[in-house]
């Protein structure tokens, strides 16, 4: 086994920044009672000298153009969750470590992703662009990962036996121990792991209760544990708060694609597309502006997702500026691994598809079709639209035009030369579209080839079709 | 003959005026060994547009094509036939071999719209072939859909109106076709290779579409102008 920890430090603050790319001065402030103290700041309020653990009050003094947030814990779990589904597209053994951290098996996926430098880097990218910042390191068991990735110390350490070494020299503020635990430990002049492991067993357990040495062999890998993972949730929705209001829709394709990488995620570890997804966007007064995202077949496929919301984006107009946006989709479909390689990663289907979903965007969906005959005599009722690829075969031995005129026109007899036929058609009369007619092939001047009949009720003569 | 010119004149992009060009691309074949011979590479060419220039619409310009189209629809490729000016009859089209299911018909709402639709399908590398009905043509949408028809490797043909000829155009053929009493006479106003002078005579009987009772005689009662009978 082989885990990597992922600590999220700036979690708090960046569920509020991570929509927007210039960085405002912004610290995410904790209520205890009625005081208020900074839970974390950004750079740009660091700068000007905001510290965690100072009280909002003076954070706000300091900087006055401060935006200060509340800190929501509702929305931190439910980014980590998030980051869960991401993380789930590069291994399913991915465990939730709550408040700001994940856990993740990466032994039995490193010949996937071609090797743990290869992994790393992808997954630091990743993590980059979706707007977190965090702590990796990896270790043989979950918990020392985890207390290296907390500690700060970027480490991955392949082999057991060298765990306690490390390990030793670690503070043991680090550990998930109560904080009176925690400050009696320092009394004793026990300030590192290292420092814990030499004590009597005994006594520490005595004193401190068998929590702790529990903690402390985990760690080591004296005690085994295994973490529960993560179970994807059966739908998508996320959504994220933008730091400032946007007001035109393609400035919202930032904030989204942020949104989009987290699906690409969820959908890699449900080895599953979307039909559709819906990017919600909330406004502050005014009902949402839904934008659609339909694909031809289910897709999970980042930059197509990426270039059709883009295309989509750049044709909607926002009723009024928005301050959140929701990344949402029901319409979830396994798709097998083959099926993937058959048809959305073979440059012929999946090129068409691509061509059907961007064309349908733009003219509408009722604009693009195929056709197929239907089985009517009526003409003008022998065909119809269908979606687009849907057509069924239907041979037929009539001889008829290529070109169907929508509405008969009306043409005079004696300027017909006729053909062949008649060919009489009478049809319809159940529904009130009834038809009596007498078709022919008639030529017209030049060398035009027409299609014409003689109306039994009214006598008069029309063109329908062209023999093209 | 100097050996550096043989090898120049090798090159698929040159040929000499008394030549047709040789082409690497592929080609269609049109289905009628007549008009084959005298098209660069023996076909309807992929990857360049084509030009069909008509006086009036219904004397056989589709089933000029339909051998091709057949052929072409039995790929897994879409067929996209953009603005048709009237409805594609699907039981012709399906009698006249055409898989349907690789038919796409796209209907735009505005001209602009239109011009984009046949650019974006010329150049998605998806079509096999585009068919495009485009109002308002000027020299740099026409080289657009030209550029976008090499990329895409695509067949793309254009139907426009006769009083084109005159103008000036990046297709790479283009075809002036003429009714004649059993087919087509298909002038050819420009191609990759030296000039035609007489019209290549196509005989559409054999194909799909039509059935001709008897041979007809030169029309005497006529319909004053399909135009003018459609439009009213």
């Amino acid at each position: 086994m082989f885990w990597l920890a992922i600590h999220f430090p700036a979690l708090p603050l960046e569920i509020y920044s991570r929509g927007g790319a210039a960085p405002e001065p912004l610290a995410v402030i904790e209520k205890q009672g009625n005081r208020s103290r900074v839970k974390v700041c950004n750079e740009a309020a660091s700068e000007r000298g905001v510290r965690a653990g100072m009280p909002g009050a003076a954070a706000q003094t300091l900087v006055t153009n401060l935006v200060v947030r509340v800190r929501d814990l509702a929305a931190e779990q439910e980014s980590l969750e998030g980051l869960a589904s991401w993380a789930g597209g590069f291994t399913p053994a991915v465990s939730l470590q709550p408040p700001e951290g994940l856990l993740i098996e990466i032994g039995s996926c490193l010949r996937l992703h071609r090797g743990f430098k290869n992994l790393i880097a992808q997954m630091s990218s990743g993590l980059n662009e979706m707007g977190y910042s965090a702590s990796l390191a990896c270790a043989p068991t979950p918990h020392a990962a985890w207390l290296l990735a907390l500690a700060g110390k970027e480490v991955a350490i392949r082999d057991p036996a060298k765990l306690e070494k490390f390990l030793g020299a670690l503070s043991v503020r680090w550990l998930s121990q109560p904080q009176d635990t925690l400050d009696s430990l320092e009394m004793l002049g026990a300030h590192t792991l290292g420092d814990c492991l030499r004590f009597p067993r005994a006594g520490m357990a005595r004193r401190f209760g068998q929590g702790l040495l529990d903690e402390v062999d985990r760690t080591l890998g004296r005690l085994p544990e295994s973490p529960e993972f993560f179970v994807p949730p059966p739908s998508f929705q996320r959504r994220l708060e933008l730091p400032s209001l946007v007001h035109e829709a393609e400035a919202l394709l930032f904030a989204s694609r942020r949104l989009l990488l987290e699906l690409e995620g969820y959908l890699n570890l449900r080895q599953a597309g979307v039909h559709e997804f819906e990017l919600v966007c909330h406004h502050e007064d005014v009902p949402d502006t839904v934008v659609k995202v339909g694909f031809a077949q289910p897709t999970r496929a980042f930059d197509r997702m990426l270039l059709l919301l883009r295309e989509t984006l750049g044709r909607t107009r926002l009723a009024a500026p928005v301050h959140t946006i929701r990344l949402q989709s029901s319409l979830i479909q396994t798709i097998e691994l083959s099926n993937l390689d058959l048809f959305q990663d073979s440059a012929e289907t999946g090129d068409a598809n691509l061509l059907l979903e961007r064309l349908r965007i733009r003219l509408g969906k009722e604009a693009v079709f195929s056709i197929a005959p239907a089985t009517d005599h009526r003409p003008e009722l022998a065909w119809r639209p269908c979606d687009a690829g849907d057509a069924i075969k239907s041979p037929g031995k009539l001889q008829r035009p290529l070109w169907l005129l929508p509405v008969p026109r009306p043409c005079q007899r004696d300027r017909l030369e006729l053909q062949s036929g008649p060919e009489r058609i009478e049809s319809g009369w159940w529904d009130g579209m009834d038809v009596a007619r007498d078709y022919y092939v008639a030529q017209g001047r030049n060398g035009s080839r027409l299609w014409v009949f003689r109306d039994h009720s009214s006598g008069g003569w029309f063109v329908h079709g062209l023999f093209a | 003959m100097n050996a550096s010119l043989d090898l120049v004149l090798q090159h698929p992009g040159i040929w000499r005026g008394d030549q047709l060009a040789q082409t690497d691309e592929y080609t269609l074949p049109t289905g009628f060994a007549e008009l084959d011979e005298q098209l660069p590479g023996g076909g309807w060419a992929r990857g360049a547009l084509t030009e069909i220039l008509l006086e009036r619409e219904g004397i056989g310009e589709l089933r000029l094509l339909l051998p091709a189209l057949a052929r072409v629809s039995t790929q897994s490729t879409w067929q996209a036939w953009v603005s048709p000016p009237h409805i594609p009859y699907a039981p012709a089209l399906s009698t006249a071999g055409i898989n349907l299911k690789q038919l796409l018909v796209a209907q735009p709402q505005t001209p602009a719209d239109a011009w984009w639709t046949a650019e974006q399908a010329l150049r998605s590398g998806a079509c096999s072939a585009v068919l495009a009905w485009l109002s308002t043509p000027d020299e740099k949408r026409m080289r657009r859909l030209q550029l976008g028809a090499e990329t895409g490797k695509a067949w793309g043909v254009l139907f426009r109106s006769a009083s084109a000829a005159q103008e000036r155009s990046t297709a790479a053929l283009r075809l002036r076709l003429e009714a004649t009493a059993n087919g087509l006479a298909v002038h050819i106003l420009k191609r990759r290779g030296g000039q035609v002078s007489k019209p290549v005579l196509v005989d559409l009987q054999q194909t799909n579409g039509v059935r001709r009772a008897r041979p007809s005689a030169p029309a005497l009662s006529v319909v004053p102008s399909l135009r003018a009978v459609v439009r009213n």
